[in-house]
């Protein structure tokens, strides 16, 4: 039955992301020269959905809180971060838009995916060395939401805060800036969109 | 046929909605190592190994956490693994169903020939270079752009919000310094 869902999903989450321009280097890169934020209008307005849906799934009991899982936090986390901002970058591609634009036949995301199977590889030899920086310890509390959501076993950064509250909040608050963002916010994207 | 960002928002945000209902939030970064192992694996059998206490590794990072990536390598039909997998043919299926890819953009993206002209091997050599420090960066931080900036800010996870400042804080200044025409 899981590995049913897993193929459906997975092929609406490959078709949506090819359907939305996220494999697309060139929208890639005009969403992060903030020459055109359409992607970016996109993405925030998937983040408010999902997190409306859920939360309000979660207050009426239609949906199990259990399947909520929740990343530690970290001094890594940030690292990383940068790294896969500044890759990302450069290449147009991250890990889930790399592997679908290699089955959308772009051949530039075949070298991609190999340097991330070799970065990945790097990775797994020099994780005892990470490991022993400190630099995985769990900050600002690990495993944490913003409040603390009842019955999902993790803490609250502010724990006074109800967490399925806050996450109605924010999910509103994600679909309010993804209308309110302008279609882009670098001046040279008008430029150019008059020019063609 | 390209989706507008309010339908294609809702579209995406249903799928990681969906997600989760059903079985768990999205993430990606994690089938590298994953598919790593199953290569390594292949070519030298003792680095997955079954004890009595269950399936675990001669590397550290598969036999973390009581050896969960160790067991995904010994069963690739695992949902993260084929969730990939599906991930990529329903890709394929889209892009032929709207009439392919422009040739041109088989080798490479309009705006990297635009401001680095027509060289292949230039644009593989960054693609490259990319994905090594992209998928590094991800391990590191533990998720990428599915698992931490979209699962976890959706799920108001503080590790997603940390991940999301940390790649818009790199990804922006890069693109502006790398991508000054088109």
């Amino acid at each position: 039955m899981e590995i049913l869902l897993a193929i459906v999903i997975g092929a609406a989450f490959g078709a949506v992301l090819d359907r939305i321009g996220a494999s697309n280097p060139t929208v890639i890169g005009k969403m992060l020269n903030l020459t055109s934020l359409k992607l970016m209008k996109t993405i925030l307005l998937a983040i408010g959905t999902g997190s409306i849906l859920m939360f309000g799934g979660q207050m009426l009991g239609l949906v199990d809180v259990g399947h909520m899982s929740v990343k530690t936090a970290y001094v890594g986390v940030f690292i990383g971060g940068l790294l896969l901002g500044a890759g990302w970058a450069v290449a147009g591609f991250c890990p889930g838009t790399g592997l679908v634009a290699a089955a959308s036949g772009r051949k530039d995301a075949l070298f991609f995916i190999a340097g991330g199977l070799l970065g990945a590889a790097a990775y797994m030899a020099s994780f005892p060395w990470v490991e022993s920086t400190g630099a995985l310890q769990g900050v600002l509390g690990g495993k944490v939401t913003i409040g603390a959501v009842p019955g999902s076993g993790y803490d609250g950064l502010f724990s006074a805060l109800p967490g399925d509250i806050a996450g109605l909040v924010m999910g509103a608050a994600f679909v309010v800036i993804a209308f309110a963002l302008p279609e882009r916010l670098n001046p040279r994207g008008e430029r150019l969109a008059r020019a063609h | 046929m390209t989706l507008s960002w309010k339908s294609g928002g809702v579209l995406l945000g249903v799928v990681f909605f969906l997600a989760v209902l059903l079985v768990k939030p999205i993430g990606v970064s994690t089938q590298f190592v994953i598919f790593d192992g199953i290569l390594w694996n292949a070519v030298d059998s003792a680095v997955v190994t079954q004890t009595a206490e269950g399936v675990t590794s001669s590397n550290a990072y598969l036999a973390k956490s009581d050896g969960k990536y160790a067991k995904a390598v010994a069963n690739p039909l695992n949902y993260s693994f084929v969730f990939v997998i599906a991930m990529m043919l329903g890709a394929a299926v889209s892009v032929w169903a709207r009439g392919g890819l422009d040739r041109a953009e088989r080798t490479m993206p309009a705006l990297w020939r635009a401001n680095f002209g027509d060289g292949a091997g230039k644009r593989y050599l960054a693609a490259f270079i990319g994905g090594f420090v992209v998928l590094y960066g991800a391990r590191l931080a533990g998720g990428c752009t599915s698992g931490h900036m979209m699962s976890g800010m959706m799920q108001t996870s503080i590790s997603g919000y940390i991940f999301a400042l940390g790649a818009f804080a790199a990804a922006i200044p890069t693109a502006m310094m790398l991508y000054k025409e088109g």
